[in-house]
């Protein structure tokens, strides 16, 4: 009898084994000869620049210092560190000799040209979403680039989550391939401003809480994440910006990188706003339309004023005789420049109580900003934030976030939050 | 190698990319008539304006600011009659001089942004700008004869 069910069980893993491997295993793609750049129609090559920018390519695919599109950037995962690849079309080290079908497949499906899987920090989950003539134009731009000789980096990823057919098993429970599919009852720009973000754009891979695997919690969307050491915050209703992300909010933060009513774009934001720079202004209106729907912005639309007037009754603090040292502190590091008064704040003056930094459950952001600034290319362009790393102490930092969310928000004092500064400041000037 | 527009003129400079801009605007590029004062951005003194905004140069590491335009004093005014120079001479309001460049490039900053300046206005943007000779009275002073200037010039077009 236990011999019978030892047979089973080897005969069962056998199969298991057989069956996963089965599952697991892609073909690799022929090699071509390396397309010549004027094979692809100029017209094409631009389409695809303008969806490069706006799928932010370079942004991982390129190393601080290094060549674009020529890979090496190292991405923390929980797992290790995930080295970016060489995208250019060097034959022997990046993607040269890829077919169109190869390339279409890494982004539909997430498998390499030799049949290999991809890790998802790949963001094939939502380049699965994108139609095949972008697909072809993205292409065709990727293939006219200057060819760049530059081997991959070995990834960090310990044993057993280096082995790529594993990668199978976690697209079976988490990857659902397929292209965009138009949601019906919603209009032309909900459904354009739904593809960019869900496809190209790939908001939800900031956006959206993942689980232990490294999958983005399908129940969850934009529900708000950790990346990079900054909160990514939620873009639902949860969102804690006290006065609503309306469309034209949005629209404003997305084009220009700055809004009244929330402030600047910073951090791992601003490569954002510089890719959609490239994008039509349809085309940034239409992922406004989507994300004010997604927020319920309209259904709050009347708290914005409401909300404007109770941070604008906020201006006298700090600016007359008070003896409050923490009063003072901030008066004198921060009000000359972020001082609002009369019925709204100015753009050019980020108005901390509105800004979401200020209203997160926790206060990463407040003192990302504070310890490295903003500089001219983040968030409204061509102006600047000094970075107060060098200047304030971390118990002065500490003394100013809790200040202004003790007098500015409604909300919960933050814990130890001089200890969040210090670990920050750490992690700062570890990645200089 | 950063690039920028100081005054209206290209400058290129090859210095380490986290050098503060005060020590290129002075060292480097040779003006000095923004001043150092505290170097941890808490004095007001090193104020000059990027596309437009105050900004504490002493703390600006200079790969911050390349692309962008920068005014210092010196290119506040061609001729140094921008209306709050010509208030500050007419109620005499330095004594020693030496935050004045800077307490000038915040108020213009202040007048830009709030051209009809309250007391609180002026006291929560000029704050952060110290001065030691406490010269704060003849400052608010001539704050509002130059917004008061302004103003005329633009009523009469």
């Amino acid at each position: 009898m236990l011999k019978k069910l030892f047979v089973c069980f080897v005969a069962l893993g056998f199969a298991g084994v057989v069956g996963f491997g089965a599952l697991a295993w892609r073909s690799p793609i022929a090699l071509i000869s390396p397309p010549s750049p004027q094979s692809f129609a100029p017209e094409v090559v631009a389409k695809g620049e303008v969806l490069a920018a706006g799928g932010y390519c370079a942004e991982c695919h390129t190393v601080k210092g290094g060549q674009t599109f020529a890979g090496g950037y190292g991405m923390g995962t929980p797992f290790g560190v995930l080295y970016s690849t060489n995208i250019t079309p060097d034959p022997e080290t990046g993607i040269g000799l890829w077919s169109e079908a190869a390339f279409a497949r890494a982004m539909h499906e997430g498998v390499a040209r030799d049949g290999s899987h991809l890790f998802p920090g790949f963001p094939f989950d939502h380049f699965t979403k994108l139609s095949d003539d972008d697909v072809k134009a993205l292409y065709a731009y990727f293939m006219t680039r200057p060819p760049v000789r530059a081997p991959a980096l070995t990834n960090t990823i310990p044993f057993p989550f280096s082995i790529r057919a594993f990668q199978a098993g976690w697209k079976i429970l988490f990857f659902r391939p397929g292209r965009f599919e138009r949601v019906a009852g919603k209009s032309e720009e909900w459904n354009r401003g739904a593809y960019l973000a869900l496809g190209l754009s790939h908001c939800g891979a900031c956006h959206t809480p993942r689980n232990l695997l490294g999958a983005e919690k399908a129940g969850d969307a934009y529900a708000g994440a950790v990346v990079d050491n900054w909160t990514a915050p939620p873009l639902t209703a949860a969102n804690p910006a006290p006065a609503p992300w309306t469309q034209q909010e949005l629209e404003s933060y997305l084009r220009n990188g700055v809004s009244v009513l929330h402030g600047t774009a910073a951090g791992p934001m601003s490569p954002v706003v510089h890719g959609l720079s490239a994008l039509p202004d349809a085309d940034v209106r239409a992922l406004a339309v989507y994300f004010a729907d997604l927020d319920h912005a309209a259904d709050r639309s009347l708290s914005a004023n409401s909300e404007v007037a109770r941070a604008m009754s906020y201006a006298r603090l700090g600016t007359g005789q008070e003896f409050d040292a923490d009063a003072r502190l901030y008066t004198a590091a921060c009000a000359s420049c972020h001082y609002n008064s009369g019925h709204a704040p100015l753009a050019a003056r980020p108005d901390l109580s509105l800004n979401s930094a200020l209203n997160l459950p926790d206060p990463t952001n407040l003192i990302q900003v504070v310890l490295r600034g903003v500089s001219a290319e983040e968030g409204l362009p061509g102006v600047v934030m000094p970075a107060f790393e060098r200047a304030l102490s971390d118990s002065e930092i500490a003394r100013i976030a809790t200040y202004l969310r003790r007098t500015r928000t409604n909300l919960p004092p933050w814990p130890d939050v001089e200890a969040q500064v210090a670990a920050m400041r750490r992690q700062i000037s570890a990645s200089q | 190698m950063t690039s920028f527009q100081i005054n209206g003129r290209a400058v290129t400079v090859d210095v380490e990319d986290d050098t503060p801009l005060l020590w290129v605007i002075r060292d480097i590029i040779g003006l000095t008539g923004t001043k150092f004062g505290c170097g941890i951005g808490m004095c007001g003194a090193c104020t000059v304006h990027v596309g437009g905004r105050p900004t504490r140069s002493c703390i600006t590491p200079l790969r911050y600011v390349a692309g962008t335009e920068i005014t210092t004093i010196e290119g506040l005014s061609a001729a140094g009659e921008h209306a709050l120079q010509k208030a500050w001479i007419d109620l005499q309001v330095p004594q020693c001089g030496y935050c004045q460049a800077g307490q000038i490039m915040q108020a213009a900053c202040l007048l830009k942004d709030f051209p009809t300046p309250s007391d609180q206005d002026i006291d929560a943007v000029m704050t952060g700008n110290l001065c030691r000779c406490m010269t704060y009275v003849r400052i608010r002073k001539a704050i509002k004869q130059a917004a008061a200037e302004l103003r005329k010039v633009a009523d009469n077009g």
